[in-house]
């Protein structure tokens, strides 16, 4: 495809509203399910766009049980990436986990899983604030078959079959009304 | 804010030739690994892949430790090397020193040196990335940023902001690099000494000067003191350090008649009781020992943005 056709890709809208919405309550509540009112959990995005997704989710908890225990941090992997100095740098996001994840239910969450190595460098990054008692992961979009190492999500909001060049973008407008998912034939930047 | 984390050089060879953009960059990369030092692991794995060499020609206390802790919590491997204790006493060149040390695959060099224009010289022959730890008299680029970011988190926007730098400006690689950076993020900054150690064209810097230690302290919103290099003076510009110290010499006393209070800074060693006293450089309003702990941040930050430029 052209530079100038992939400027005029604009894009397939594979979740839109109001399912986008739909699916993130559904999400909170099966948190909810399996986790009660979060006594010894902790819920943590991943930075930049894993935090647009978990304070949606932690707002819907907040809502849902206004006493929950869930602790709520932000973390940034950017210093644990594997491909560092393979591609060009990436502006460091702010980490915000004032506490230690030692014996702690911890709930991963990222916008959209896609080769796994986000997730990998999450776990790397993890262990350095304790060790927790287990990890789960959840996300909005699961690529399945795009995997490069041997991770799934536990909690999955949609799944795309897409193929290796698409680029999947969540839109995290900050009117929620417009939030939606769109599916590109390339990815626009690197 | 671009998400891309690009400087604009792939060296650090001084203040001069950065852009205001990368210091702020730097800044901002510094923040987040002021962080990852105030968690119970403080290490990364970034640099896992990167060998760094501290060349030093020249005794360091400061700077080469600060330098090591940082190239350890980035996971770098790391190689100390002294003059004193090498090859250079048997009369080998720099450049067959540094490039016999880069034979065993050093991605990194980390160079003090007692002539200007080392790290330049070394940049245009070889591989790796450069960063000045000091040339002579020249620059000492880390130093200026760790003082101007140490500056940033006591007194926000440095733009406007007044800043004093007195003592031995003419031998003083701090102050040229402190100087370059402190005006390129928009500070104004007065330096302040006996005629004989201010350079002649100083002025020129876009900066102003005073021989007026008392009107300068009232003039400022910091002062950054800076040590009498005696090693560096070959000639005598002073009558003596007790002469020097009666006229420019800070002390509490007169930190206490400035009707608003003043940071105080020193890049180290201080010569108690010459250039500061012990109570202003022991006081609240020092953040000396500040100005070390964001060294570590800040050079981490610079590793991590010069190894991504290779």
């Amino acid at each position: 495809m052209s530079i100038f056709g992939v400027l005029m890709d604009r894009g397939r809208i594979i979740l839109k509203q109001p399912r986008f919405n739909l699916t993130l309550l559904r999400l909170a509540h099966q948190l909810i399910e399996n986790y009660g009112n979060f006594e010894n959990t902790c819920i943590i995005g991943i930075q930049p766009r894993g935090v647009e997704l978990s304070d949606r989710i932690y707002t819907l908890i907040t809502e849902l049980i206004p006493n929950h225990q869930a602790k709520y941090g932000k973390l940034d992997i950017t210093f644990y990436r594997d491909d560092f100095r393979l591609r060009k740098a990436i502006k460091a996001n702010e980490t915000e986990m004032d506490f230690v994840v030692d014996d702690l239910r911890v709930i991963l969450i990222d916008d959209v899983l896609y080769t796994g190595r986000t997730i990998q460098a999450a776990l790397t990054a993890l262990n350095h604030f304790g060790r927790p008692c287990n990890v789960d992961l959840l996300v909005l979009i699961d690529r399945r078959f795009n995997r490069e190492v041997p991770i799934s999500a536990d909690y999955i909001g949609y799944t795309v079959d897409a193929v290796e060049e698409a680029h999947v973008v969540v839109d995290w407008d900050l009117n929620p009304l417009k939030n939606e998912v769109r599916l590109y034939k390339k990815k626009l930047i690197d | 804010m671009s998400d891309q984390a690009q400087l604009s050089t792939r060296h650090l060879l001084g203040i001069k030739n950065i852009t205001s953009a990368d210091i702020d960059l730097i800044f901002h990369t510094a923040d987040e690994f002021k962080e990852v030092l105030n968690r119970p692991i403080k290490r990364v794995p970034t640099l896992r892949d990167v060998t760094i060499a501290n060349i030093f020609f020249e005794n360091s206390t400061r700077t080469r430790i600060s330098f090591e802790l940082a190239e350890k919590r980035l996971s770098a491997d790391v190689i100390n090397f002294s003059a004193s204790s090498s090859s250079v006493s048997k009369g080998e060149t720099l450049l067959d020193t540094v490039n016999n040390i880069l034979s065993m695959k050093v991605d990194m060099v980390v160079i003090r040196h007692p002539a200007a224009g080392v790290p330049v010289y070394l940049s245009k022959r070889i591989k790796a990335n450069i960063i000045n730890a000091g040339d002579g008299t020249h620059e000492h680029p880390t130093q200026a940023l760790l003082d101007a970011y140490s500056l940033k988190e006591k007194l926000g926007n440095l733009r406007g902001k007044k800043i004093l730098i007195v003592g031995d400006i003419l031998h003083s690689r701090v102050a040229l690099s402190n100087i370059f950076c402190l005006t390129k993020i928009g500070a104004r900054v007065r330096v302040c000494g006996p005629p004989t150690l201010i350079p002649k064209h100083i002025a020129s810097l876009g900066i102003e000067v005073s021989h007026d230690i008392k009107a300068s302290l009232r003039w400022c919103d910091a002062a950054n003191v800076l040590r009498i290099q005696l090693e560096r003076q070959e000639i005598p510009y002073l009558p003596s350090l007790r002469e020097y110290a009666q006229y420019y010499g800070i002390n509490a006393a007169m930190l206490n008649e400035v009707d608003h209070p003043i940071i105080i800074m020193h890049p180290g060693p201080i010569n108690r009781g010459v250039e500061l006293s012990s109570d202003a450089a022991d006081s609240n309003q020092s953040i000396i020992l500040q100005q070390v702990e964001n060294g570590v941040a800040i050079r981490m930050a610079i590793l991590y943005l010069l190894a991504s430029k290779n």
